[in-house]
């Protein structure tokens, strides 16, 4: 999402219209939420050239990964990836996709746009969320599954007490149906951010007080292994 | 495959009736050989991989093209009573199970096991492998409606699988509510208190991890994967 990396996608589109390789793919993908009581955020499913990444593990996230994982907008990546003329879907639940829940879309991929991201907030966190980061589109027919692990965006500490979801605002948003799901009264896990880059998820702690204690969150529902989602890929004939 | 049979021997018909004349002597053709029958033996070996959750027998079942459980759906009654309570009995017994099979007995952390089954002349079929952790209320671990009649004799498969949530019954981790060692307490029950959806698993918490009021500890907490499956056609 730097503008420096725009250069090297203007290099690369050239080579690849020209050495034929990287053609335009009709895909169908689903995404299903494997998670026992995480909700994920509108999800944003792009098509792009593949030296473009909307994070990486170790750097810090850009200001619209972090708006996507601390409040579930993506209007700011959805913007970003527009302007490297990546094939995007954006929002194809409709709204929240429920827990063990799927989704699917079909997208149209220029040439060029051979690598897929997939990104969307998971509910109750702070600034945790799915990430599938720029996987190679088989050039080959056929279907694939891939899982996707649980990204924290390190932007905001993992306080896991309720609060808003703007940038830089601390706790957690609970639109509904969060608001029922998530307790109040918690005095907040850390105030700490540890890594300040994205990093994997060291999941939600939680406690049994929905009233009081140390977090918002149900340790018994709303933790989670990895994976916490799937997605599968229909590369059309 | 029994589909092919019937769409050859239709075809040896018609030949004959092309013919018409088909002039052989009823009382002197020789009585027509059956096909000799065709095994397919099939080796499941389980190992657990988890620091502290002994698997329940194993359940193994070939049958159709179907699935025994979904994420995103209410488990089945069989599989609840097996997710429960280990007991694999009814899963075994599901409609359309043409061979099962159950391992002897628990298969403690580090060790593995492995169940033989097999079936006459059904090269199609798919095959479902369950078993409970039971050290949990409700969770399990397998493969449900995976093919194989894509696998050729010594041809092996193997995975790695992650734990699944049957979603019958809460996650409370309350003493008498998990049949395992570690509690002794109540296997299956009919009551669904859960989200009654079969999703993966989020973990069991213990009490030193904040759950105060479970009987579980830091030994019976684990991640994935927590199985790894084999499956081996013998025959």
């Amino acid at each position: 999402m730097k503008l420096k990396q725009l250069t090297p996608l203007m290099v690369a589109t050239g080579l690849t219209a020209m050495s034929g390789f990287a053609q335009a793919a009709e895909l169908e993908v689903t995404v299903q939420n494997l998670t026992r009581g995480i909700y994920f955020t509108p999800i944003l499913i792009t098509a792009h050239s593949p030296d473009q990444q909307l994070f990486n593990v170790g750097e810090a996230a850009s200001t619209e990964l972090q708006a996507m994982a601390e409040g579930g907008d993506i209007s700011g990546l959805e913007t970003a990836v527009d302007a490297l003329s990546a094939d995007t879907v954006a929002n194809p639940a409709g709204g929240l996709l429920m827990p063990t829940a799927a989704t699917t879309t079909t997208l149209s991929t220029m040439d060029g746009n051979t690598a897929l991201s997939i990104v969307a907030m998971m509910l109750p966190t702070n600034d945790g969320f799915i990430g599938l980061n720029s996987w190679m589109i088989p050039e080959e027919p056929g279907t694939y599954t891939v899982y996707l692990n649980a990204y924290d965006a390190g932007t905001e500490a993992n306080d896991e007490i309720r609060g808003g979801g703007a940038p830089g605002a601390p706790g957690l948003p609970v639109p509904p149906p969060l608001e029922e799901l998530v307790g109040t009264g918690g005095s907040g896990v850390t105030s700490e951010i540890t890594n300040a880059t994205v990093h994997i998820h060291p999941g939600n702690l939680g406690d049994n007080d929905t009233e009081a204690g140390m977090s918002d969150i149900s340790n018994t529902v709303q933790r989670w292994l990895n994976p916490v989602a799937m997605v599968t890929v229909t590369v059309s004939e | 495959m029994v589909i092919q049979k019937r769409f050859g021997l239709s075809l040896v018909a018609l030949s004959c009736l092309a013919l018409t004349a088909c002039d052989h002597n009823d009382d002197d053709a020789p009585a027509p050989v059956p096909p000799a029958d065709v095994s397919y033996s099939y080796e499941v070996t389980v190992q657990n991989m988890t620091q502290g959750q002994p698997l329940s027998p194993v359940g193994v079942a070939l049958h159709d093209d179907v699935v025994m459980w979904e994420v995103g759906t209410p488990a089945s009654t069989a599989l609840e009573v097996l997710a429960e309570g280990g007991d694999n009995s009814d899963f075994t017994a599901s409609e359309g199970v043409m061979a099962s099979a159950s391992g002897a007995g628990p298969i403690a952390p580090g060790s593995s096991e492995t169940i033989t089954v097999m079936v006459v002349n059904e090269p199609d079929t798919f095959i479902s492998v369950a078993t409970m952790l039971v050290n949990t209320n409700d969770a399990f671990a397998g493969i449900t409606g995976h093919a194989l009649g894509e696998l050729e004799v010594n041809q092996s498969i193997t995975m790695v699988l992650p734990v699944l949530d049957a979603g019958t019954e809460a996650n409370s981790e309350v003493a008498g509510t998990i049949p395992g060692p570690a509690d002794g307490g109540e296997g299956y029950n009919a009551e669904r208190d859960d989200a009654d959806l079969v999703s993966f698993h989020p973990g069991v918490v213990s009490a030193e991890d904040g759950l105060t009021m479970s009987v579980l500890t830091v030994a019976h907490r684990f991640d994935n994967p927590a199985v790894k499956l084999t499956i081996t056609r013998v025959e």
